[in-house]
Formats: C-alpha cells, structure tokens, sequence
C-alpha cells in the first residue's frame, strides 16, 4: 500500500514538465486541469495531489499555460491541492461537497476516465470592485470590437465559401487553428520577423485553401457529392486536423511570439498596442475583400455565383475558378484572423483554439444571413460585443459563449433570413 | 502472436463496453434524425448530456430510478420541442446550427459553477451520488463472473494454439455469414410469411411463463440478497421475458425461412454469427463483476436496451409512420402536396430521436460521472461517424457502426502503440493518431462508401 | 355529389352548361369548385401574378394556358399554399368547395381534396414505386405515431390501400415497376406516377402542372384518356400545358394568363381567336419558342390530334423548366 504511490512517483515524469495523462480502461484514471482558466492562466503555482488519506501522490508547478495533470492507478477519492498563488489572487472555493481539508478540492477518479476539478481564481479583492462600472463597459466594446473584428476575418470566408458552394465547412476553424500554428512554427520555432512572419502565414493559409479545393472539394463537386455529404467531410477532416495538430503541437497552448507586447492607454481603454494593430489590419483586409466584391468583375463574378451558379456558368464565368479563389481568400483570411486572435486574444494557440470559436463564426454567418459576406461581417461585430459585454453585464465564465449562441437561436425565430438576407422563399 | 492477441483482447473489452452500448443507443437516435428523416442534428451529445442530468440530478433529490428516468426523456422532450419550434419550418442547416449551438449552450451552462449545487461544475456529478439505486436493481448476485466459463483455459491447459485455433474459427465465421449475406443481398429481399395470430399469441404467452419461471429460478441461483426487491423482480421478469420472445419469434422466423433456399441461407448465416459470438467469447473470455458499477449487470444492461431500442426502431419505421419519415427526407414539397403535415412529422421525429438520445446519455453514465465536457461536440461527430460507417437508415447499422467504430479506435491506438517505435510515434501520440484515422476514415467513408457497411448502395445511386 | 356533375361525361351536357357563361375574364360559372378574388404576387418589383377574379366550374376539365413567364404556376403555388399572396391580408381571398383558403397551408389544402402535381416531378426517389402511392392515401391509422407500433390496428386498412395502389398503378401502366425505386423511373414515368399518387386521396380537385411534358407519346393518348375518365368520374381537373392540341382535345374551359392577368376564358374552339389571346401570344413573342407558334397557327384551324404532332410532343419543350426561375 505505501509502496503504490512510491512506485508512480519513480515512474511519473519530472514534476516539473507537465505531460498530458491519457486515461487507459481498467488501467489508469487522470486528473487534469487549469489553475486559472484558458484565458488567464496562473504560472508557478505548486499543485499537489492527495489520496483519501491526505498523503502527497504527486505534484508539479505549473507552466505559462496553468495546467497540471496527474494519473492515478487507483480508483477513489482524491484531493487537489493548490500552493501558494501569486498576490492577489486567491481559488475561488468550490461548492460545499467538493471541499477537502484546508482548501483542497475533491475529486473522483475512475480508471479509464479523466476528471478536472475547477481551480479557477479570483482577486482576493474581488467584490471591492475595481474598475468603475462605466469603464468596464468601456473597456468589454473595445474587447467586443477586436474580437468582432478577428471573428470577421474568418466568419467573411466562411460566408463567402457558403454562398458560392452552398458548403457549411465546419472545418473552417481549424483553419484559423492552422494561421496560429503556422505563425508558431515560423516565428517562435523557426524565429523569423513576426510581420514577415504574418504574411507568410496569411500565404501558406491560403495555398491550404488553394490545395484543398485542388484536391478534395472541386473531384467532390464534380462526382456530384450532395451538401450534407460534403458537410460531413468536413465534419471528419476538422476531427483529423484537431488531432494532427496535437499529435504534431502537443495539447499544451504555444505562443507565437515569446516577448509580450505593451499596453496602450486609451482614457479608459487598456489593450496592447498588438490589438489596435490587429483591429487595423483586420478593417483594412476586410475592406480590400469588400471592395473587390463590389467594384470589380471579380467580385461581381463571384456575387453572380453566388446567386446562381448555373446561370453564371451559362454566361460565361468559370465557376471552378471563382470558388477556388474564394477558398484561396477565405483560407488565407482565416489563417490571418487565426495569428492574429493567437497574439492578442487567446494569449497562445492550442489544437482547439479554432474548435473554440467555431461556433460563433456559425453564428456570425447565420446572424448576418447565411452566404452574405458583408452580413457575416455585421454579425461578427456583433457577437464579438456581446461575447465581451456579457461578462460585465452577469453572464459568469464561459456562458458568455452561450449567451451569443442564445441570441443566434432567438434571432432565427424572429428574423430567419439573417439581419442582411434577403426575405427569399425559404423552404 | 500474443501482441496480437492482446491487442484483439483490449479491442474487444472496448466492443462490449457499456459506453459503447450507450452510444449505440444514441446512434440509433441519430439515424432516426438523421437517416430516416434527414434531419441534420449536430447536437446529439446535447440530448445526451441533458438526459444524464436529468436522470443524475433526480436521482440526488431522493427521486426514484423509474421517475428519474422519465424526466429525463421529459427534459429531452422539451429540448426537442425548443428547438424544432423554430427552426422545423426553415431550411435544413439552420436546424444544424441550432442544435449544434444548443448543445453547447448545455454544456456550457452544466460547467457552471453558479450550478455547481445541481450538477457539479466542470467536476460533474460523482457515479457514487446517483448509480445506488441502478445496482440495487441487479438480480446477478456477486462475485466475478467469466463469460463463457467454458474458455480456451479448459482445453489443453490454456495452450496458446488454442486461443489461436479459436481466432481462426471467429474469423472463419465471421467471413461465412458475410459472404452467405451478400448472396442473399444480391438475390433481393426475403419475404416471410405473416404469421397468424393464434401463433402469435401462443409464442407470447410460452415467452410470459418462460420469463416468469427464469425470473423465480436465476436470482435464487445468482444467491444475492438484494434481488428480492421488487422493482428487481419486475427487470429481471421484463428481461427474461423479452429475451424469450426474441428467442421463438427468431426461432419461428427461421423454421417458416427454412422452406426456401434463400431462407436457408439466411438462417444459416445467423447459426454462423451466434457461432461467431461464442467463439469470441471462448478465445477471449472477460470477467467482471457480476453486480459492481464496471460489471456485468450495467452491461447486460447497456446492451439489452440497444437490443430493445432496435426492436422498437423496428417497429416504428417499418409502419405507415415511418414511411412517412422517408417521404419527408426525400421531398418535402411533395410530401405537403399529399397532405402531410410535414412540421409535426419533423417534430415527432427529432422528439422520439432524442429520446434514444437521452436514453443513450442515461446509460452513458452508469459507468462513470455526469461530467460535462465528456458529452461534447467531438461525440456527436463520433456518433455521425458511427453511423455513417454502419449504414444509414438500416435497423441494425447504428449499433454495428458503433461498435466498429470504437473498437476500431483503440485496435489503431493498441497497435500503432505496440509496432511503431517511440522515436517515430509516442504514446500519447498514439491516442491522437487514432482519432486522425477517425476523420480521414469519416471522410473516406462518405465519399466512397456513404451507405456503410449495411446500406443499400442500389438507394444511395439517386441523388435527390 | 353536386347535381351538376351529373350527366358530366356527356360532352353536350357540358356544353350545354357553358353555353350561357360569358367569355370574358373572370365570369361567374354555374356551379363554381374554386373561387379566387384580388391575388398578387410581387418577386422584388416583378407582379408574377395579379388575378381579380375567377371561378372554375365543377366536375369539368379547365386548361390554364398562357405564354412563359404568364404566372401559371406561380398562381398554382399561391392557390395551394405553398407561396403566400404578396395581397395577403389586403382582400386577397379564395376558396375552395366552400371552404375558405386564405390561411390555409399546402398540406391542409391537399387534405380539403384540392392535390396538385408539379412541374418538375416530386418522385421520393429513394422509396419504392409503392412506398410512393402508399404516402398519397388519406387517414392512415398507421401514420400516427401512438399507433403505429400496433401492427394489428393498421395492417387491414394498409391491405386496402396497397390494393387501391395496385388498381391505380396497373391502369397508369406501372404496376410491374412497384418494387423499383421511383428514382429509376424516366421523366415520363414520374409524371405517371405524381398524378396516380395524387389520385391515392380520391381529390374532388386535381391540378396537373404540365403533365404532359416529356411524357412518352405512346402514353400521352393514354394519359389524355385518364384524365377524361377522371372528368367522368366526377372529379374537377384544373391543368396547365403548353400544347395547345392537348388543350383542344380535352378541356372544356379555357383560361389564358398574360403577366400574371387573366385575359380571356373560353371554350377552347373560340378562345384561340380571341384579340386578346393572341396579344398575349404575340407581345411575348420574343420569349414564345417557335413551336409554340406553330401550335397556335395550327390551334386555329381546330386540327384534330394527329400522330405526328403528338411525335413532336415527345421531347418535352426547353422553355417547360424556365418558369420555375420566375417562381
């Protein structure tokens, strides 16, 4: 019995570098998990793991991304304790039946399964109130704004891919994924300049873009694949790229660049100067798409294809080539938006940092109208402010995501065309 | 040969799983959204989750099982109903990205912590607060038990040339009664004559007394304590009783096909696959728990409901109603044109779907915890995956699907662990490989094969 | 039964009925099935369809016909629920047998006995030719879902129906395809098999859009039979059809639409001559292909329905799939 822990302790990795438990049935069960969460997570903190009895199984320190992990070769009952934190900041205590001896938490571990206990923290200060109640608000439209603006670079090719091929591609958010991870890879790994980094990215991107629709989606379009088969396909390589990502990454969130960026004062408004930076480039390439779709033969071919692709076939455009720019575009964007949210919102990428927003770029799409670029431009606007407001007007944690998808939900039963659609026949 | 044969040994524990049965539950749910109907759900994991906590939180509020059950199948009921109202009446991909975002939206409120009271926050609620009044129901009695008893150990001294020899005769098996139903496939459907009703009722009124007689003598053999409780009585009495009615039904079904040739093919391809099962459980014998919260009782359990779930799937589906089903995924207009009341058909459909689905979330967390982020997005894409593999609109291919489908997993998983080095592949690389073999497989599968394993290809040649 | 229907399959009676009817746009008719007052239909700024009035005679066959782009099947849309009147609301208001339909959806109108057919077929590809007829019968026991589980409570009426099928579908020539999926049927085939699924309700009404388009010749003759046997039997016919011979040789009313007007009603013999109609014709000449014209020439001389011009009937039309856009 004193020897279990012993022998894990001898086999488990240093303390130190946090390896991802994977659960096996029957063999071990794990405890993972974030001290802080995904976006604020807490580095340097000693988290340790005790058995019913109280006696220490494992413990590690956290790394920049908070998280921590253990495995266990035991069913039971378990606790997670937390070290000291840094100043300020306390674990918010968990509900009355999880709470263990001097602040730890509960936790029970099957074999074969995972559990995370909630370690999320708290200023110890934390009802005095900081910020004035008006700044905050101030504060969350600036947020609301960057994210609107980011969730437009990618929600814009997602909009543009529907309405030319009638393609719902829940793939489109591993490619945003893709543009953190291929900005990573250039600029962290490989070191080059962050800007030429950028646009390096936004070209790899979008010959991803150009690739795909090369290889898979124009053979699919010309067997004569249906929509709903064709959605499923990207169902299945959305799962693949998650995991090659993973497999290639690792589950842990990497930075794009090491160095953090500054902080820019506005009157009330604190965001780095990264994030005005990213707001620009956003607005300018955005404005570049809507130009081009409105004032040019281009863009008029692709709204033409848009509307029907038949009728633009018969007069003359070449609708394989419109829609193979469209996925060059809308790749490249993404990936654009992806390196981007990675420096300024996400504070790293992760294999489903793109999983993770996947559904409001849906929602960005649908509340515009669905295929109407400059609706899903609109609609990001708008689910990037109430995301980022909803925090400061009540919605707690990560119902801020929901409340989006609730507005989405009640938006369709009033208005199912979308806020820009056109009240076509629907049906 | 013994790497082999313990990968195939893992491959199969994850095949009979519990959570694979519940899953299956779920994917017959989906194939009535999905396959009959051709409602694109993308939020199966949500009808999951909700009937999990509906049966998990009633039954920590001192609610028993039977009523903890029904509210959660209520709670799904009003979930389909919140989210068809809107969108049943609009095009297809809004119902998508409605249920998706449903789901979530669940997911996302049972993480809470202002509802940590209710459900557990992200912890979930412990099996511990909940499973008591599922095990109490067992009739099984304790201890271990092997199936089969009679195993490779007992022949030769458990040589390994016998557990080999086994192997051969499984997949011997296995290839005669698919290459008998192949045959049978091309020859076209088998017609069986209606059986009349004096039959009818004599065959349910021996599988009643046969019920009756196993629910007196099993507990009394398995020796528990518990199983003299009533509600106990009366599981173990539906079981053995339905069980008795699939045996002579089948049994009747085969001695009325023996008449004819194809007939007899038939029920010799399914002498084959019963064969094909002993056979499995002889190379490679499992013991469990006969009652505990891994045993064999939540299995017996978990696959009995899959059982039943097609038997009713069965019915329904091949009655006018369910025809009504296939009219709506074919043409709506069409199907208004006839007067069909196309909203209320959707309706009914997406209700009695996620029905199975919460039924599948139920059974899902007999095992473990009602834990949130374990009933997420990625389940719903297993549970298309599951399906599609199997065949859509088919009796059987939801669960046959399922069970490919995770045993496949960990058979990649076991033996890209077990062949590939660790320089090339680590292990936890492992577990991540096969879920990219997951994807690339779902994108195969649709593109070359969308009918699945049981699907007619002759219905797919039509693209509507 | 109306007491007009009696008598119906005699060609003097009917004639007789019409002879005092007045030949103008929207007259009232003796014994009315389907009355239609003030529907307009507007596509952005386009009015597809703008009808006063008109009232369609009991137990008779009536042919809408009309240039393309004329709104007949826009107008079939709005009078079965399946399109909403841009004048809804605004005195837009029709009814049927009696009933009123302005709120009414597409299901619930087929179920009052007014079925439609469409177009381009709506065959349920991926069901069988039976599986097809047996969704078009009304007040299946088994369709409900409390019920349908319960093989014995629906197994008798589902017999009768699947009788009623093999009847239908042994008279529309398709009986040996009924385990075929109707996906593999050709174009001429569906339309068969559309109008006997409609027929599976016994409708008082039936409205075939185009049936006749890419019907197999040899089938035609039998197909203009059919419809005349329905006629006979007491059921009302409304149809829309380009080929005038077929116009000529069945219908007993005439109603011509122009840009979504009704310009003049008829019997077919003198509604061809009317100033109107040829306007009609002849304004929308440049959208009219040059069979249509050829058929109006002919259409003037009352030819009788030859071989040859039911040959050139064998390829259906280009233009029959334009309207669809206009819709």
């Amino acid at each position: 019995m004193l020897l279990a822990p012993l022998a894990l302790l001898m086999g488990a990795p240093p303390a130190n570098a946090v390896v991802l438990c994977l659960a096996q049935a029957d063999q071990t069960g794990c405890v993972t998990g974030t001290v802080g969460n995904r976006a604020n997570p807490v580095e340097g903190v000693d988290v340790s793991l005790l058995d019913a009895d109280g006696v220490e199984v494992d413990s590690l320190t956290t790394e920049a991304d908070g998280k921590f992990s253990f495995q266990v070769t035991e069913a039971g009952d378990y606790f997670v304790s937390v070290g000291e934190l840094p100043d300020g900041l306390e674990v918010r205590p968990p509900a009355e039946r999880f709470q263990g001896p001097d602040g730890s938490i509960m936790v029970t571990v099957a074999l074969g399964g995972s559990v995370s206990p909630d370690l999320n923290v708290r200023s110890v200060d934390f009802d005095a109130g900081g910020d004035s109640f008006g700044d905050q608000i101030i504060q969350s439209i600036a947020q609301g704004l960057r994210l609107g603006l980011l969730l437009a670079l990618a929600s814009v090719g997602l909009s543009l891919i529907y309405g030319t091929t009638g393609l719902s591609n829940f793939a489109h958010a591993e490619q945003v994924t893709l543009g953190g991870m291929v900005a990573y890879g250039l600029c962290n790994v490989a070191g080059i300049n962050l800007w030429v980094g950028i646009v390096l990215t936004t070209l790899i991107c979008g010959f991803s873009g150009f690739l795909q629709d090369f290889v898979m989606w124009k053979p699919l379009r010309k067997r004569g694949l249906g929509l709903t088969q064709m959605m499923i396909v990207t169902i299945g390589l959305s799962l693949a790229a998650q995991y090659a990502f993973q497999f290639f990454v690792g589950a842990s969130q990497q930075k794009v660049v090491v160095r953090n960026f500054d902080v820019v004062e506005l009157g009330p408004i604190r965001l780095t100067g990264m994030s005005f930076v990213a707001m620009g480039v956003a607005l300018v390439a955005i404005g570049i798409v809507g130009y081009v779709l409105l004032y040019t033969r281009v863009g008029q071919a692709t709204r033409a294809v848009s509307d029907n692709p038949a009728l633009a076939a018969a007069s003359g455009i070449d609708v394989d080539k419109i829609i193979r720019m469209v996925w060059v575009v809308a790749a490249g964007l993404a990936g654009l938006g992806g390196v981007f949210y990675a420096l300024v919102v996400s504070n790293g990428i992760r294999w489903d940092t793109g999983m993770q927003i996947l559904l409001l770029l849906f929602a960005a799409v649908t509340l515009g109208g669905l295929g109407t670029a400059f609706g899903a431009f609109v609609g990001a606007i708008i689910i990037g402010l109430v995301v980022e407001l909803a925090g400061p007007l009540g919605a707690p944690g990560d119902l801020k995501y929901a409340v989006a998808l609730v507005i989405l939900i009640v938006l369709l039963m009033v208005r199912p065309q979308g806020l820009l659609g056109r009240a076509a026949r629907v049906g | 040969m013994d790497t082999i044969l313990s990968i195939l040994n893992a491959t199969l524990r994850e095949a009979i799983a519990p959570n694979t049965a519940a899953v299956a539950i779920a994917v017959i749910g989906l194939n009535i959204h999905f396959g009959f109907t051709g409602l694109l759900n993308i939020g199966q994991a949500g009808y999951m989750l909700l009937g999990a906590y509906g049966m998990a939180i009633s039954i920590t509020y001192d609610i028993p099982l039977l009523f903890a059950v029904l509210i959660g199948f209520v709670v799904s009921f009003v979930f389909s109903l919140i989210l068809g109202l809107p969108t049943l009446k609009l095009r297809g991909d809004y119902l998508a990205i409605v249920t998706i975002s449903a789901a979530e939206i669940v997911r996302y409120s049972g993480r809470l912590a202002a509802f940590e009271d209710f459900t557990g926050g992200s912890q979930g609620i412990f099996g511990k607060d909940y499973q008591g009044p599922f095990i109490s129901l067992s009739f099984l009695g304790s201890g271990r038990l092997t199936l089969l008893e009679f195993n490779y150990t007992d022949v030769a001294d458990g040589a390994r040339w016998v557990q080999v020899l086994g192997l051969i005769a499984l997949i011997g098996a296995i290839v005669g009664a698919v290459l008998l139903l192949r045959s049978l496939k091309s020859a076209g459907g088998a017609v069986l004559a209606p059986m009349s009703s004096t039959v009818r009722s004599a065959l349910v009124a021996v599988a009643l007394v046969l019920g009756a007689i196993l629910t007196v003598v099993v507990p009394a053999y398995a020796d528990r304590d518990t199983a003299t409780d009533i509600f106990s009585r009366v599981v173990a009495f539906v079981i053995f009783t339905s069980i008795m009615l699939a045996v002579l039904f089948g049994g009747q079904a085969a001695f009325a096909a023996w008449k004819t040739a194809k007939g007899r093919k038939a029920v010799l391809a399914g002498v084959l696959i019963l064969f094909a099962v002993l056979a499995i459980f002889f190379t490679f014998p499992k013991t469990y728990d006969r009652t505990g919260v891994d045993g064999w009782w939540v299995r017996m359990i978990a696959w009995f409901i899959v059982g039943l779930s097609c038997a009713v799937v069965f019915l329904l589906v091949r009655s006018p109603w369910g025809r009504l089903l296939r009219g709506v995924r074919e043409d709506e207009d069409a199907m208004r044109s006839l007067g069909k009341n196309v909203f209320a058909i959707k309706m009914q459909a997406l209700i009695i779907g996620g029905m199975f689905g919460s039924l599948g979330g139920m059974v899902y967390v007999l095992t473990g915890t009602v834990q949130a982020d374990s009933m997420g997005r990625s389940l719903t894409f297993f549970a298309y995956t599951a399906l599609l593999l199997g065949g859509a609109a088919t009796i059987f291919g939801p669960v046959l699907g399922t069970i490919i489908f995770f045993s496949a997993r960990i058979l990649i998983r076991e033996a890209s662990g077990a062949y590939i080095p660790d320089a090339i592949m680590t292990n936890s690389q492992t577990e991540q490989f096969s879920y990219v073999v997951v994807g690339v497989g779902l994108m195969l599968l649709v593109i070359f094969r969308p009918q699945g394993i049981l699907g007619n290809k002759r219905e797919l040649r039509f693209n509507v | 039964m109306s007491e007009t229907t009696v008598g119906m399959a005699d060609p003097a009676v009917r004639r007789q009925l019409m002879a005092d009817v007045a030949q103008e746009p929207g007259s009232a008719k003796p014994d009315s099935i389907l009355s239609v007052d003030n529907i307009t239909r507007r596509f952005g700024g386009i009015t597809a369809v703008d009808v006063n009035h008109l009232e369609v005679q009991r137990g008779m066959i009536t042919a809408l016909i009309g240039p393309n782009g004329a709104g007949k099947t826009t107008f079939f849309n709005l009078i079965t629920g399946f399109d909403k009147p841009s004048s809804a609301g605004k005195g837009a208001h029709w009814s049927f047998d009696g009933a009123t339909l302005d709120k009414t959806g597409a299901s619930a109108v087929a179920k009052s006995g007014m079925v439609r057919t469409f177009q381009l077929t709506k065959a349920l590809s991926r069901m069988t030719v039976m599986d097809n007829m047996l969704l078009g019968a009304k007040d299946q026991r088994g369709e409900s879902l409390m019920r349908c589980m319960f093989r014995p409570i629906w197994s008798g009426q589902e017999r009768e129906v699947e009788e009623k099928a093999a009847g239908l579908l042994e008279r529309f020539k398709l009986l040996e395809k009924k385990d075929d999926y109707a996906g593999s049927l050709s174009g001429g085939q569906r339309k068969l098999l559309e109008m006997a699924r409609a027929l599976m309700s016994d409708p008082k009404m039936i409205m075939l859009d185009e049936p006749m388009a890419g019907v197999n010749p040899a089938l035609t003759q039998s197909l203009l039979g059919h419809i005349q046997a329905l006629r006979d039997e007491g059921t009302t016919v409304l149809f829309v059809e380009h080929d005038m011979h077929v116009v000529q040789h069945i219908s007993d009313w005439v109603v011509v639409m122009a840009e979504g007007q009704i310009v003049a009603e008829g019997p077919a013999d003198t509604v061809m001559a009317n100033p109107a109609v040829i306007d009609a014709y002849l304004g929308a000449h440049h959208d009219t292909d040059l069979g249509d014209d050829d058929l109006l020439d002919e259409g003037a001389d009352l030819g009788p329905l030859s071989e040859t011009a039911a040959d050139e009937e064998g390829s259906p039309p280009p233009e029959s799939h334009d309207e669809g856009k206009h819709a």
